[in-house]
């Protein structure tokens, strides 16, 4: 059979997307295992103790222990439970959890051997190649994102109710109630941000956030035309936070797993690799919501330099200089992870009926006031 | 290419099975989705026809059938929740005396 | 081509789940075909350069709509199907009636309307944009009436689910 070029542009193309998914899904998933040493060293410090220090040079290869630990346990079914559904919860939160990954964009373009490739896994650049290609990534990104929450309600609630317990029914029903209720917040919360970009498109909003091209004195600095500042979203900003603490069940909202609330929530029936799967899955959640602020309102990948003249800037090899935006996007998002686990570190419980007030009573009304002041002055501004 | 008829026989195909899982089932929330089932069969109508007219009149109408199916969805699962307190069983048939 | 395999693709998945719903006994089974109809029914959307319809269905109908049919289910505890008298009634004239109105509406499709165009992949420039200028503009009177319908939904929902003291 022969291959026409046709064809051999196909497979090309399909090779070059199998290796962005491997290469991208295998860091997030090291990733995560990396980011439960870190909370447990950070949060071992905040509490005057050490953390992990045995298995390795300061606890490093306690991730691969526990990976042991993971694959070696007993995998419990326990009795009653409806077999499908149990097994099928944790494979949807793992699966919902990695599948954000595919329109997260982390830079601009990278160049090998003459094929332009856009760092993204759902963008696609010009198939002619060669000087700035325009690059296509979906028209409804971040609407995507939030579809793709809007299913993790499922994994929660299929894995309490299969378990045959109280405890994981209990769990299961507060939790998917709490991520429903905020998920709101969320997506309205981002209103403002699309209003500003004029777009769905996560690319679209983080070109939005660069310097304009005739910008003059203190304008040129790209920082101030971040969506935080320049944007005016940062009461957005705190509700978006807010409601992502909420939906990745993270304290100040992990009543839901709780150990002394409740054994372990909708986990509580889970042992060995489907618990691991879970865990996976929420910091997984955690790195997409990360992602997600760092793009709309942090200016994503722009670097904080960018503008001023008077830091020089480093002549990188071309391969290299492709990723140094990749390197802002993921100081950003190291920034969120680490206030994630700082907050974990300081701020108590809330109760469940304060957890329900809060997100019906305060963020609601406060996400829908912050849509009509940033329409307001979007109008005030274009009026002639 | 894929002709537009495919995707209107699909509708139709979708439709009918929601209404013969209306007339076969008898438990009360199975009845419900099939409504939903229908729903969307003529969604699907609409999507497709609105690719065919170039007029993006059809995705309204879908976007109105949505809001519209979600409303009913809340109300109707009320009325079951309180149909259940009083009758505790989910079957139809059972629910067949105006009083207890 | 590749467009007739998708298409194909994502029907069978969509047919197989309507007929899991109506064979199923669990209702919480025929709630997850129905998820599984619509997640293909909005690959289906995609296909016809509906972006914006496909993740509205993903986010309202999949993820909010049906949650609440999954914990309807999960909070009642609905049991397995049973077959009374009724429901073999309506076997023996409900398969008829079903199978008369199939083949009326496939005779009136092939036969009598004879639609002769093909589908377009990517038929629409900007949707989300174009939606929303039409739904603010032409269609601002039907988007008003539907914000008040909800509301009046969930205050009938309040009211009828709230247990009587």
């Amino acid at each position: 059979m022969t291959i026409t070029p046709e064809m051999k542009g196909i497979l090309i193309w399909v090779l070059i997307m199998v290796i962005k998914i491997l290469v991208i899904t295998h860091v997030l998933l090291g990733a995560c295992a990396y980011t439960v040493w870190l909370e447990r060293k950070l949060i071992g410090r905040m509490q005057n103790r050490w953390g992990p220090t045995r298995v390795g040079w300061f606890g490093l290869l306690q991730p691969a222990a526990d990976a042991i630990k993971f694959i070696v346990k007993e995998d419990l079914l326990p009795p009653g439970v409806n077999k499908p559904l149990f097994l099928l919860a944790p494979l949807l939160a793992v699966a919902l959890g990695l599948t954000s990954l595919a329109v997260i964009p982390f830079g601009e373009t990278v160049t090998i051997a003459g094929h332009t490739e856009a760092l993204q896994i759902s963008g696609i650049t010009d198939p002619n190649g060669g000087g700035a290609a325009p690059i296509f990534d979906p028209n409804v990104g971040l609407l995507i994102i939030l579809g793709v929450t809007s299913i993790g309600v499922y994994a929660i609630a299929l894995s309490g109710w299969s378990s045959n317990s109280k405890y994981s029914l209990l769990g299961s029903l507060r939790a998917s109630a709490q991520m429903i209720s905020y998920e709101l917040a969320l997506g309205l919360s981002l209103v403002g941000v699309v209003m500003l970009g004029s777009s769905l498109s996560l690319r679209a909003i983080v070109d939005g956030q660069a310097a304009p091209a005739g910008a003059t004195g203190l304008s040129q600095w790209g920082v101030l035309h971040w969506n935080f500042f320049g944007g005016f979203q940062f009461v957005a900003f705190f509700i978006y936070l807010t409601a992502a603490f909420a939906e990745t069940n993270r304290i100040p909202f992990d009543l839901p797993e709780a150990e002394t609330e409740l054994v372990a929530g909708y986990h509580t029936e889970y042992s060995a690799m489907k618990f691991a799967m879970f865990f996976i899955a929420e910091y997984a959640n955690m790195f997409t919501a990360a992602s997600i602020a760092t793009l709309l309102f942090l200016g994503g990948w722009h670097s904080p330099f960018e503008g001023l003249s008077f830091i020089p800037s480093i002549p990188f090899p071309p391969i290299i200089a492709a990723f140094v935006p990749t390197f802002w996007f993921v100081l950003k998002i190291c920034f969120f992870i680490f206030f994630y686990i700082w907050v974990r570190g300081t701020l108590p419980r809330f109760r469940y009926d304060q957890l329900m007030g809060f997100g019906w009573k305060f963020l609601l009304p406060l996400s829908i006031a912050n849509i009509i002041v940033t329409s307001a002055i979007m109008a005030w501004r274009a009026a002639p | 290419m894929v002709p537009i008829t495919w995707y209107l026989v699909l509708s139709a195909i979708l439709f009918t099975i929601g209404v013969a899982a209306f007339i076969f089932k008898r438990n009360i929330i199975t009845i419900f989705m099939s409504i939903e089932l229908m729903l969307n069969a003529v969604n699907l109508s609409f999507v497709a026809f609105a690719n065919m007219w170039k007029d993006l009149s059809g995705h309204i109408f879908v976007f109105f059938v949505m809001v519209v199916a979600a409303a009913e969805a809340a109300v109707g699962l009320a009325i079951i929740i309180a149909v259940f307190r009083t009758r505790q069983t989910l079957n139809v048939d059972r629910v067949n005396l105006l009083k207890l | 081509m590749v467009h007739q395999l998708l298409f194909i693709i994502f029907a069978g998945i969509c047919v197989a789940g309507a007929l899991n719903l109506l064979l199923q006994k669990h209702p919480i089974s025929s709630a997850l075909s129905l998820i599984v109809v619509m997640g293909s029914l909005a690959l289906l959307y995609l296909l016809l350069g509906a972006q914006f319809v496909a993740a509205i269905q993903v986010i309202v109908y999949a993820g909010a709509i049906m949650v609440l049919f999954v914990f309807v289910i999960m909070l009642l505890n609905a049991g397995e199907e049973e077959h009374t008298k009724g429901s073999r009634i309506a076997m023996w004239f409900g398969v008829p009636s079903v199978a008369a109105l199939f083949g009326m509406v496939l005779f009136i499709l092939l036969q009598r309307s004879k639609i002769d165009y093909q589908i377009q992949l990517g038929a629409f420039g900007r949707p989300t944009k174009d939606v929303a200028i039409l739904l603010f503009r032409d269609y601002l009177l039907p988007f008003e009436v539907t914000s008040v319908l909800i509301l009046v939904a969930i205050m009938g929902a309040v009211v009828l689910a709230r247990r009587q003291p």
